[in-house]
């Protein structure tokens, strides 16, 4: 995004660097925690046997890391593009109502492992939809993507209030959700996969998402750096004019790169929706939209980096409830508190560190060269 | 006609209220993004100045202090916002997005740390809060048909910061426009680079437009949990900051729109609420959230440029940087 000081060595800019930003970011909760009065290193130990303590602690964890793939993917493959989705929230919602759809349609004819797939590909169409008319009018009439996709999340909780309320709700039911979907329309549990390494999964949602997420993973990294519109996403990203210069369609890179977002972010609902609940509700994106952002962030859109960084947030979710618990002073939301601080050090502030760290790392081939020069 | 027409006052009345949190955070981003600097932290910052003010009200017992503290916080965050934005030339949006992240956190962290309500405040005595004023002669002008119960029921018998929202609106286009710090604000938002080569410091002047930015918010933060209601609550700008934003951008970033914009999608919330429930011979239930959903929606049509062309700040969330 910005112009480079200096060249850092890899693994510096791709690896001690994020780590040095996510360090404060922890350093600056833990002073926070301080600060009300209680142990962070109590805290960090209570959040860590809370969420990796048991098979079922674990089998939480990746639930919601599976919730973080699919949202940290989207928000990347935008980035890569330059273009910021900010809208996943509204996205995985309409995902939730493909998936819903395709759900109710079928669970009573066809078995799970039809319905999922048609409930993927309703998700990542519906997902894809809600970011069409954004991703139309920032192409064709500049209209500032941050702000139109926070508007269709708005509109989308609107939306989907209308429609759960009024349309969908069977009759004589009183709260706003669909039936319970049959066998036919829930994705199984990963016992078996937990049962590998010895583990229960106990009442979990741990479910076939998680390999569905998974593929994702797969199906971005080969997009992204293995693939001619890849490339020319990459390209848009790094310099929009220039792509248009190489002949890079600019409306189409811009649609197509936001339809492949919002599928994304709209693939995510399978977890919740089939995976746990077993019916579409009210609010079930529950901010993972957002959460999005500070995964792609923290893990610099690149999906390995995607995957640690989910995981890690899937800790601080199933860990902060068992923190709460053990230490009542300190409320579940101190893990928005660490988002934040996330999203600040490792987004906004990405480059504070640098200066001081070109100063010590990017010295070493110039003096190299030097001392070659002077053998020489 | 007597009863529609006291229906109409309380509407306009519940409009007003609903609107000035809004007419306070637009403002604020005016200042923000008139200078170049993206503001989406809006609601980030409303919500810990009502945070900080509803604390410290409860602690000290005056409203004054906190809306002082509701200032101070939202200049703070205005800081750490600018100090990403200006000085290490960051993402603004991503600063944004952090700074409502760490506001919902810490405010509910620290409330159920301090008073121990999982992050409500205690409620505030009327002493503590910004009540109502009566205006003079408010009990005998209303008897009087039609102009009666609009300066009693309207007019009169509001809080001191609507009243000022609605001086505020003025004051911003008079600084904004027959200022010479409003001359600057508006030409960095446009060009900083002109700007600097007349000898002004980009980076100074987009701080201040930020603690500008900043001051209104904590008014805004205060109406919210100091005079609208009486005690924090978490969450409870509930996105106001957003509407804000998108009411910035309907208004096109103009200080007097911006205060038709705000009364505009006040009304509409207030319509919202009035309507709930509510059936139309032949039409059915109303779609409450239809009417919700409709100023995202005309801020997205005027987006599109079909009602009008939206205009944002020429150098608007881009970083400054000197020519070497």
């Amino acid at each position: 995004m910005s112009a480079p000081l200096g060249t850092l060595p890899r693994w510096v800019n791709y690896g001690l660097l994020p780590l040095l930003n996510v360090a404060v970011a922890f350093a600056v909760s833990g002073l926070v925690v301080l600060f009300i009065g209680e142990n962070p290193i109590d805290a960090v130990q209570y959040l860590v046997v809370g969420a990796l303590g048991d098979g079922e602690g674990i089998a939480f964890t990746l639930y919601y890391a599976t919730n973080f793939i699919f949202t940290g993917l989207a928000v990347a493959v935008a980035f890569h593009g330059g273009l910021f989705n900010i809208g996943g929230e509204g996205q995985i919602y309409l995902g939730g109502l493909g998936a819903a759809f395709a759900a109710l349609a079928l669970d009573r004819y066809m078995p799970w492992y039809v319905t999922a797939v048609v409930a993927t590909a309703a998700a990542f169409a519906f997902g894809a939809l809600w970011a069409l008319i954004p991703a139309w009018l920032q192409a064709k009439r500049g209209s500032h993507i941050v702000i139109t996709t926070i508007m269709f999340n708005f509109i989308a909780a609107s939306l989907m209030v209308y429609l759960l309320v009024h349309v969908i709700k069977p009759p004589g039911n009183m709260s706003p959700q669909t039936r319970l979907f049959e066998e036919g329309g829930q994705l199984p549990k990963l016992g078996w996969l937990m049962q590998w390494f010895g583990l229960d999964i106990g009442a979990a949602p741990f479910n076939v998402s998680f390999l569905i997420a998974l593929v994702a993973v797969v199906a971005v990294w080969l997009l992204i750096w293995r693939t001619r519109f890849g490339y020319e996403i990459r390209t848009m990203g790094t310099n929009a004019t220039a792509a248009v210069y190489a002949g890079i369609p600019y409306v189409k890179t811009v649609v197509v790169t936001m339809l492949i977002s919002g599928g994304l972010a709209g693939m995510m609902a399978l977890n919740p929706v089939m995976g746990d609940a077993g019916k579409l509700q009210i609010d079930f994106p529950a901010g993972a939209g957002f959460v999005g952002i500070a995964v792609a962030l923290m893990g610099r859109s690149h999906p390995v980096g995607i995957v640690i960084a989910s995981i890690l947030f899937g800790v601080l979710y199933q860990g902060g409830a068992a923190l709460a618990f053990d230490m009542p002073n300190i409320s579940r939301e101190v893990i928005i508190l660490i988002q934040g601080l996330v999203i600040l050090f490792a987004g906004a502030l990405e480059h504070m560190f640098r200066p001081a760290l070109i100063a010590i790392f990017a010295a070493k081939p110039k003096s190299r060269t030097a001392s070659a020069a002077g053998a020489a | 006609m007597e009863s529609l027409f006291a229906d109409l006052i309380q509407i306009f009345a519940a409009t007003v209220r609903l609107s000035v949190p809004l007419i306070f955070t637009a403002l604020a981003g005016l200042y923000a993004e008139r200078s170049g600097i993206f503001d989406i932290g809006l609601e980030g910052k409303m919500l810990f100045s009502a945070f900080s003010a509803a604390s410290v009200a409860t602690v000290t017992g005056s409203p004054w202090l906190g809306l002082f503290a509701a200032i101070l916080t939202g200049v703070l965050l205005s800081l750490v916002h600018g100090f990403a934005s200006i000085t290490q030339r960051g993402n603004q949006i991503i600063s944004g997005v952090a700074i409502n992240f760490i506001a919902s956190g810490l405010t509910i962290l620290l409330g159920n740390a301090w008073f121990g309500q999982g992050g409500r405040t205690p409620q505030l005595a009327n002493s503590a809060r910004f009540t109502e004023i009566t205006l003079p002669f408010a009990a005998e002008i209303a008897p009087i048909p039609f102009l009666g119960p609009l300066y009693s029921g309207l007019i009169s018998g509001q809080n001191i910061l609507v009243y000022l929202a609605f001086l505020a609106v003025p004051f911003t286009w008079w600084v904004l426009y027959r200022t010479r710090f409003g001359l600057r604000v508006r030409a960095v938002g446009e060009n900083p680079g002109a700007v600097d080569t007349a000898g002004i410091s980009v980076t100074w002047l987009r701080y201040r437009a930020l603690i500008c930015c900043g001051i209104l918010a904590g008014f805004a933060g205060t109406y919210l949990s100091v005079a609208q209601s009486a005690s924090f609550i978490r969450e409870m700008s509930a996105g106001k900051g957003y509407i804000a934003l998108a009411a910035l951008v309907f208004a096109k970033w103009k200080p007097l729109n911006v205060l038709l914009t705000c009364l505009l999608f006040g009304f509409l919330d207030a319509a919202s609420i009035r309507l709930q429930g509510t059936i139309i011979p032949g039409m059915g239930e109303v779609p409450v959230q239809l009417i919700q959903a409709l100023p995202y929606i005309l801020t997205v049509v005027l987006l599109a440029g079909f009602i009008g062309k939206a205009i944002p700040p020429k150098a608007g969330g881009v970083p400054y940087v000197k020519e070497r």
